[in-house]
């Protein structure tokens, strides 16, 4: 079975070279090993001895290493992968093969080791060749294996791709690796919007509008992002077609803002003020008001749709203070779930559906929290490090990206569903905010 | 006939009687002014000449205190914000006594046409400060309606946190930023 992917890559996975070796369970998609969203999980402990390269030493680079980098950097993003320090492992490099006929699985399980990944690398020209296996020591099985082939400049998306299927035999869910990130960085003084890998790796600017650009939305199919910008003066929302380079714009009078897109459609829910009064409203790609959403004299803002499209988290002040209200877009009944603190904005809905993150601002410092939507189990995940806004979720609803200013400067850090492991995502200069993720990779 | 050169002798006397009138008037002012004569003239334009020039220079002056009183209240205009409390659109009674005026100077500048910028300060988050920065340009618009201004004349716009007039992050540099600011078309 060959598939071709995007031919700009250049890459042919060889699927299945393995796959009469492998046992019946590796294939059986609703088998799930762990669940990532319980905040007590154990990290997996896995092994990864030094990939083999079957190159002739006439190359500089050492490949090998690189991609093995890559996987234990791309396995330990995920928050329940842990890879083994090298410094453990008893083996003898040049006795130990790639095959589970060639590998003594007690060598692994001794040392803790539950999954162990062996690597090939082949480079031919400016291309390269790597071959990627993943054993069960403990049951001493074969799981999966892949082939790799594509220009050495897409190492990392090969990798990646591997990534994704150990993600999919552990979680049943593909995970981040295909995702885009888009966030704002200042430029001058100028926020403009940048795209970058899952990671913060490789970040490309894509607005040059030399002006205030505000609360990017990835369009589920990852073709559009649509954000406010004043560059014609006016907070007007903007409609970027990433592949077509195409820009339209959405302008009423007064604020047009915190677009979001309704999921698998063209459509998308914004804050507009033309009336005099901010309601959220539903409009189409090219603008058109197709209904309101919202009737309540105050502030209605920050419109967010369950990742089924039936609901809509959103902002009011119709109690008095910004608070956090679901509304059932069917029966139009409307919930309030936030009741703690008097101050609380931002929901970002995760994409299992159960759970919203948020903002509440405090008096010294802004905290995330995830909440139940049906407003149980509240959880503090941030501690008074810096003001922390912006929370947005992966795909596979384990991750939380968000921006803090616990350094200085506001950067953009990511942590576990459960507050853990917060660390900062990239470092540009200037200060970034509002990153989210896309569904899928965004180029595909 | 005799009647006729009677007339003429009499108009004869008249003219000459005016002629010695007038050549003595003449004389007599002569007479006068010959004791200043260097002086007098000359002062005499002198301060004709003050005179006027001293008239220019009033004018002048009353011009440029008028346009200055005309710069300083427009400066005041564009320069004296109003502000908010935090997270409140509300406005405070200082802040009514200001638009007062602002609307009295507005009533006298009547092609003069305005936007209010609305702006909050850093604490709260980014997109609902949007709408509360526009919430606080609304009110100052509407007071200024009400007190008669038309509303064509004008424009808000809401900058929420993004353009802050002052740096400090404390209590007093928040509350600088939570303004309506005044700009002139």
């Amino acid at each position: 079975m060959i598939i071709f992917f995007k031919k700009k890559y250049y890459i042919i996975i060889i699927i299945n070279l393995f796959i009469l070796l492998s046992f019946s369970n590796a294939f059986c998609k609703d088998y799930t090993y762990i669940n990532i969203n319980n905040p007590f999980i154990k990290k997996i402990p896995v092994a990864i001895p030094d990939f083999k390269n079957r190159t002739s030493k006439e190359y500089k680079i050492d490949y090998g290493e690189k991609a093995r980098q890559i996987l234990v950097n791309g396995l330990s993003f995920t928050g329940y992968i842990k890879t083994i320090n090298k410094g453990a492992y008893i083996y003898m490099p040049s006795k130990t093969g790639i095959t589970k006929q060639e590998i003594n699985f007690k060598n692994w399980t001794i040392i803790g080791a539950e999954f162990l990944i062996t690597g090939v690398i082949t480079e031919i020209k400016d291309n390269i060749k790597i071959e990627l296996r993943l054993f069960d020591t403990f049951k001493e099985n074969f799981i999966l294996g892949k082939i790799y082939t594509g220009a050495k400049s897409d190492i990392r998306i090969m990798v990646h791709r591997f990534c994704s299927e150990i993600s999919y035999y552990l979680t049943g869910e593909k995970g981040i690796f295909n995702s885009k990130l888009v966030f704002i960085s200042t430029v001058k003084k100028n926020k403009e919007i940048f795209i970058s890998d899952f990671d913060g790796y490789n970040p490309k600017q894509i607005t040059h509008h030399k002006s205030i650009t505000l609360s990017p939305s990835w369009s589920s199919d990852g073709q559009f992002v649509a954000y406010t910008s004043y560059v014609k003066g006016n907070p007007d929302i903007y409609i970027q077609n990433l592949k077509k380079q195409k820009i339209s714009r959405i302008g009423f009078k007064g604020v047009n803002i915190t677009p979001d897109w309704v999921p698998n459609k063209l459509v998308l829910a914004a804050c507009l003020s033309y009336s005099g009064d901010h309601e959220i409203y539903l409009l189409t790609i090219k603008g058109k008001i197709i209904k309101r959403i919202t009737n309540n004299w105050g502030i209605d803002i920050s419109p967010e749709f369950s990742p089924d499209g039936k609901k809509i988290a959103f902002v009011s002040k119709r109690s008095g203070t910004p608070q956090i209200y679901i509304k059932d877009l069917d029966t139009n009944q409307v919930k309030r779930i936030t009741f703690n603190g008097n101050y609380n904005t931002s929901p970002a809905w995760s994409l299992d559906g159960n759970r919203l993150a948020y903002i509440g601002v405090g008096k010294a410092h802004n905290n995330i929290y995830v909440i139940g939507t049906d407003g149980s189990q509240c959880i503090q995940l941030t501690n008074n490090a810096g003001n922390n806004e912006d929370p947005a979720w992966s795909s596979d609803s384990n991750l939380i990206t968000f921006t803090s200013t616990r350094e200085g400067v506001s950067r953009i850090y990511v942590m576990t569903a459960s507050g853990d492991e917060q660390r900062c995502l990239l470092k540009l200069e200037g200060s970034q905010t509002d990153p989210e993720w896309s569904l899928v990779n965004a180029n595909n | 006939m005799t009647k006729r050169i009677l007339i003429n002798l009499g108009l004869l006397f008249m003219v000459s009687g005016l002629i010695l009138i007038t050549s003595c008037a003449k004389k007599s002012i002569i007479s006068e002014s010959a004791n200043a004569q260097i002086v007098t003239p000359e002062e005499k334009l002198l301060t004709a000449e003050e005179i006027a020039k001293q008239k220019a220079l009033k004018n002048k002056q009353r011009i440029r205190e008028e346009e200055l009183k005309q710069s300083t209240s427009k400066k005041r205009f564009q320069n004296q914000d109003i502000y908010f409390a935090y997270d409140s659109s509300e406005l405070m009674p200082i802040s009514q006594i200001l638009l007062r005026e602002k609307s009295a100077w507005l009533g006298k500048n009547s092609s003069i046409n305005v936007i209010i910028e609305g702006h909050c300060d850093e604490r709260g988050t980014t997109e609902y400060n949007l709408a509360l920065g526009e919430r606080r340009a609304l009110a100052a618009k509407n007071f200024l309606i009400d007190l008669g201004i038309s509303s064509s004349r004008l424009d808000t716009i809401s900058y929420g946190e993004e353009r802050p007039i002052n740096t400090g992050k404390n209590s007093a540099g928040w509350a600088k930023n939570r303004r309506a600011h005044f700009v002139i078309k």
